[in-house]
């Protein structure tokens, strides 16, 4: 199973990004851990500069803006 | 026919941006005749007040969303240039002076939202970009950006939205020289300072053309798509304004003469938050009714540059006393744009 983070300080673009991941995932049948990295500190450590930004099993894919359907398709 | 269009920006990008770029303008230079045109076959009577107010609804809607549309798009693709890591390392070790002066150059181009404002200001502290510079960027990005200049430009003329870009450079260079000048180190948050020192490195880049012209799209629907709302009121309120609220009716508390108008709008535009779209029909109004320009500039920019939730994001990364410099240079700078410009017009 595929863990993926989203790191953002809960602004709207965070949000959305959150909901599209949960919806690919659903549409595609596919079971992924999703969670939510909202501590400044904890965003930091993973050295990204923009938010939102996606990790997948410990890996930063995305910095920065809403990602694309395909890019989601991609991760799963 | 449809398919090899569709397939045109991958296949041949440079004749996709210029034949864009022709019908654009092309498309431009009509809209004056069109919309005199569409208001003359309106049944509304020909030089009547209601004639005019339509004709200029008509012909500066599509002129202003155009221009937005085509100054969004070109920003689009030269933000893809200018990834928040390609930016840091270009600033990482430089010394103030020229770094505060590429700071804010690069805070135009580089894609900033005020949500990512403390990661970006980690970031870069952390890669060795010195505080000040770091200051200069973080009070350009949000106050000189695309959607500010386009609607400037498209509403007000281009000889404002270019004052505007110089003055809002200007103050984040000089409040970041300041800042930087102050040496206030100690007064980050101890766990920002304590956080490793990290190398500025930056990937290779791998985007191709078309994918930028995806990417300048892209940022054309999602700007576009958010920020019409706000043009059309502020277009609606520009032509209904003319004949309805007497000529100098802000003149008597926002004009020329009345020396506590900058100060005043900064005051009220400092904890203010709106994006710099919302902003504009607030600065149509203003200025049709005889505020003077120095003025509503400077409440326009204390509004863009800081808010009350940017301060209070920033609180968790800066100590108090940082965060009062913070504050207190960039309403200095603005006043101080505010009267220059209105002993100047």
């Amino acid at each position: 199973m595929k863990n993926i983070k989203v790191l953002g300080t809960g602004c709207a673009n965070c949000k959305t990004t959150l909901k599209l991941i949960e919806e690919a995932a659903r549409e595609k049948g596919v079971e992924i851990e999703l969670e939510k990295v909202e501590q400044l500190q904890d965003i930091m450590a993973y050295g990204v500069m923009s938010t939102p930004g996606v990790v997948v099993d410990g890996k930063v894919v995305h910095a920065g803006g809403i990602p694309g359907r395909d890019k989601i398709g991609g991760w799963l | 026919m449809n398919a090899f269009v569709l397939n045109l920006p991958r296949s041949s990008p440079r004749t996709f941006l210029a034949v864009s770029a022709v019908l654009w303008f092309g498309v431009y230079k009509t809209l004056e005749p069109l919309s005199r045109w569409l208001a003359d076959a309106l049944p509304a009577e020909r030089g009547s007040h209601l004639h005019d107010a339509l004709q200029f609804f008509l012909y500066d809607t599509p002129k202003v969303l155009l221009l937005l549309a085509g100054i969004v798009m070109v920003m689009g693709m030269i933000n893809s240039y200018f990834t928040p890591e390609r930016t840091r390392a270009l600033l990482s070790g430089r010394h103030e002076g020229v770094g505060n002066a590429m700071a804010a150059m690069l805070g135009i181009v580089t894609p900033f939202c005020s949500c990512s404002a403390v990661p970006l200001f980690i970031g870069f502290v952390q890669a060795g970009v010195p505080l000040g510079v770091t200051f200069s960027f973080l009070i350009s990005a949000p106050m000189v950006n695309e959607i500010a200049l386009a609607l400037l430009f498209g509403l007000f003329g281009w000889e404002i939205a270019v004052l505007y870009m110089g003055l809002g450079l200007t103050v984040a260079i000089v409040a970041g020289f300041v800042i930087g000048k102050l040496k206030m180190e100690q007064h980050l948050e101890d766990w920002v300072r304590n956080m490793a020192h990290v190398q500025a490195t930056v990937g290779a880049d791998e985007l191709t053309l078309p994918d930028r012209i995806e990417a300048g799209f892209a940022s054309v629907r999602s700007i576009v798509g958010r920020v019409w709302p706000y043009v059309l009121a502020g277009i609606a309120i520009g032509a209904a304004i003319h004949g309805y609220v007497p000529q100098d009716f802000m003149a008597g508390f926002m004009g020329k003469d009345v020396w506590w108008a900058v100060p005043a709008s900064v005051l009220i535009g400092v904890p203010m938050y709106t994006n710099a779209a919302g902003i504009i029909p607030i600065v149509e109004a203003l200025l049709a009714k005889g505020a003077a320009l120095g003025t509503v500039l400077a409440f326009m920019m204390s509004v863009i540059a800081l808010s009350l939730p940017e301060i209070v994001i920033l609180r968790k990364v800066l100590k108090p006393t940082l965060i009062a410099t913070f504050i207190g240079v960039v309403s200095f700078g603005i006043m101080l744009v505010g009267y220059v410009f209105n002993s100047l017009f």
